[in-house]
C-alpha cells in the first residue's frame, strides 16, 4: 500500500509522488466530510467507531475514576458527616416543596382546561456517568456510559439535579455523546420567566456562561431574570430551569442586547446526568417541527376534549414564530384557523 | 541501512494519540499542543519515505472518530501538515531545533486554520482566540519532542 511506502524507495523518487498522494488524501478527506455532512448513513459508521473508542475513554480516563474513587473511599469521616447533614437539609427543602406540587400540578390542569389530572411530562429518567469530558478541547462535549443498548436516542434531553445540561448528538451501543448548552454549537431555546418572553441561548463555549444573542436592545430582561426552557425546538419539554441572567449589556448604538446568562447545571463538576424521555401529547412536552403541516392540523397537540380551543392554536402560534423570527404570528393565521375545524366540528350535532 | 522506523513511528504515534485524549483540567487542555499532530510531522520530515502522507491521514481520522465535529476534518488537515513535512523535509531538517520551531509554528497555524475553515464550512463555527494556542505551545514543545523523538529511533549508517 503506498500509504506506508516500501522500504527500498528513496524519497527523492518519491518526491514527485507526494503531492499526487495528498491530492489524493484530501479529496478523499472531503468526500468523508460531505457526505458526513448530508447524508445520515454516516451516522451508522459513526455508530461503530464510538464502539471501538469508548474503551479506550475508559481506559483513559481511568486515572480520574481512580482518584475520585480514593477521594471517596478515604473521605474523612467529619466529611462525609457534613456531607450526610447537607444532604438532609436540602431533602427537607425538597420535601416541603413538594407537598403541595402535586395539588397545584391538579389545580393548574383544571385551570388550563383539561377535564383530567395531567400525568407528569418525564415519563422516566436514566442516570448515566460521566466517562469523559474532554472531548475536543474548546468543544463543549460530554461522553456518558448510556447507549443505543440502554435505549438512548439522538437529541435526547440530558438534566441534572439544577438544570438543563444538553442534548445527546452521536449514539454508541454503550456510549453517547452529549452536547452541553454551554458548546458555540448548541442553540437553546428558552423563554424568561418572569415576562414569558421567548428567546435563543446561544453556548459560549465557555462552561459558565450563555449568551442570548438575538434580543433586541429594548427588550425586558433584568439582572437575576430565570429562563426556563420553552419547550420549543422539539428537544426539551417546556419548563425547565436553564439559568439565571447575570449579565445586562443594552447599548444603544447596537440594534441588539448583550446578555449572559449563568446555567444552573453544575456542568463543570457533575460526575452524573440524567438521561430524560417525556410522554408525548403533555402538553409540556416539547412540540416537533411540524415542517409547515400545520394546516392539516395535527391531533396530538390538541387537546381533545377542550372546551375552550383557544389553547392549542397559542401553543401552536409560537413554533411558527419561532421558525421564523420576525414573522409575525398573522402571518399564520390561517394556518391556526383550520386545526380548530375538527374541534368545532362536534359541535354542530 | 536498517529496517525502517515504522515499529517506532507507531508507538510514538501511540503515545501522543493518548496524551491528546487524556483527560486533563479546562486550562490545560486548552494550551495542550497537538502531539500526534507534532509526531506526524517529526516522522514527515525525519522518515519522508515510511511514514508520510498516509500516516497523517490515518492519523487524523483517529482524531476524528474521537473529536470532530465533521469525519474527515482532521484526516485533511493532519494530512496536509504530513505533505508539508514530506515535501519540505530536506530544509527543514538541516536546520537548528530553534528555527524548526518557528516553520512548525506556521505549519501549526495553517493546520488550524484548515480546522477552523472546515468548521465554519460545516455549520459548527468556534470562533475562540484560544483556538490558535495550541499552534503556539506545539511550536514551543517542539525543540523537547524532537529530541525525545529522535532518541527513539537511531538509523545505523
Amino acid at each position: 500500500m503506498a500509504a506506508f511506502g516500501t522500504r527500498s524507495g528513496s524519497p527523492r523518487n518519491r518526491g514527485g509522488s507526494a503531492g499526487f498522494r495528498f491530492s489524493l488524501y484530501a479529496l478523499v478527506s472531503i468526500v468523508i466530510m460531505v457526505l458526513d455532512q448530508r447524508l445520515d448513513w454516516l451516522e451508522r459508521v459513526r455508530f461503530a467507531l464510538q464502539a471501538v473508542t469508548y474503551p479506550v475513554e475508559v481506559v483513559l480516563n481511568s486515572p480520574v475514576t481512580g482518584w475520585h474513587w480514593l477521594q471517596r473511599e478515604f473521605a474523612s469521616r467529619h466529611a462525609l458527616e457534613g456531607e450526610n447533614r447537607r444532604l438532609r437539609a436540602r431533602l427537607h427543602e425538597l420535601e416541603m416543596r413538594t407537598l403541595r406540587v402535586d395539588a397545584l400540578a391538579a389545580q393548574n390542569a383544571a385551570l388550563i382546561g383539561l377535564r383530567h389530572s395531567l400525568p407528569p411530562v418525564a415519563e422516566r429518567w436514566l442516570p448515566a456517568d460521566i466517562v469523559n469530558i474532554e472531548l475536543g478541547g474548546l468543544r463543549q462535549r460530554i461522553l456518558v456510559d448510556r447507549g443505543e443498548r440502554n435505549g438512548v436516542f439522538r437529541n435526547q434531553a440530558v438534566l441534572d439535579d439544577y438544570g438543563v445540561v444538553g442534548q445527546t448528538i452521536h449514539i454508541g451501543p454503550w456510549s453517547a455523546e452529549v452536547q452541553l448548552i454551554t458548546d458555540p454549537d448548541h442553540d437553546l431555546p428558552v423563554q424568561n420567566e418572569r415576562t414569558g418572553f421567548r428567546t435563543i441561548a446561544v453556548g459560549t463555549g465557555d462552561p459558565d456562561a450563555l449568551a442570548l444573542p438575538y434580543l433586541p436592545a429594548n427588550a425586558d430582561i433584568r439582572v437575576g431574570d430565570v429562563l426556563v426552557t420553552s419547550g420549543l425546538g422539539g428537544v426539551f419539554p417546556s419548563g425547565y430551569p436553564v439559568g439565571r441572567v447575570t449579565e445586562v449589556h443594552p447599548s444603544a448604538a447596537q440594534p441588539l442586547a448583550r446578555v449572559l446568562v449563568a446555567p444552573f447545571a453544575h456542568l463543570t463538576t457533575d460526575r452524573e446526568v440524567m438521561l430524560l424521555w417525556f410522554r408525548q401529547g403533555n402538553p409540556a412536552s416539547p412540540l416537533k417541527l411540524l415542517g409547515g403541516q400545520l394546516t392539516s392540523g395535527n391531533p396530538a397537540v390538541q387537546p381533545m376534549p377542550a372546551p375552550k380551543p383557544k389553547a392549542a392554536p397559542a401553543a401552536c402560534t409560537p413554533a411558527r414564530a419561532a421558525q421564523k423570527p420576525g414573522v409575525q404570528p398573522s402571518g399564520s393565521a390561517p394556518a391556526q384557523t383550520k386545526p380548530a375545524g375538527p374541534l368545532t366540528g362536534p359541535r354542530k350535532p | 541501512m536498517s529496517a525502517s522506523p515504522r515499529g517506532a513511528i507507531f508507538k510514538t504515534a501511540l503515545i501522543a494519540l493518548v496524551l491528546t485524549l487524556l483527560p486533563l483540567p479546562a486550562w490545560v487542555a486548552i494550551v495542550r499542543p497537538e502531539f500526534l499532530v507534532l509526531t506526524v510531522l517529526y516522522w514527515s520530515i525525519q522518515a519522508p519515505w515510511s511514514g508520510g502522507i498516509g500516516l497523517g491521514w490515518f492519523a487524523g481520522l483517529l482524531l476524528d472518530a474521537f473529536q470532530g465535529p465533521v469525519l474527515g476534518e482532521h484526516a485533511l488537515a493532519v494530512a496536509l501538515v504530513a505533505y508539508l513535512g514530506v515535501h519540505e523535509h530536506q530544509r527543514i531538517r538541516t536546520k537548528p531545533l530553534l528555527q524548526q520551531s518557528l516553520v512548525v509554528f506556521a505549519v501549526l497555524v495553517l493546520y488550524e486554520f484548515v480546522l477552523f475553515a472546515v468548521d465554519g464550512w460545516s455549520g459548527h463555527p468556534l470562533i475562540s482566540p484560544l483556538r490558535w494556542v495550541p499552534a503556539a505551545t506545539g511550536a514551543l514543545i517542539w525543540p523537547f519532542m524532537a529530541t525525545v523523538l529522535s532518541r527513539s529511533y537511531r538509523p545505523r549508517t
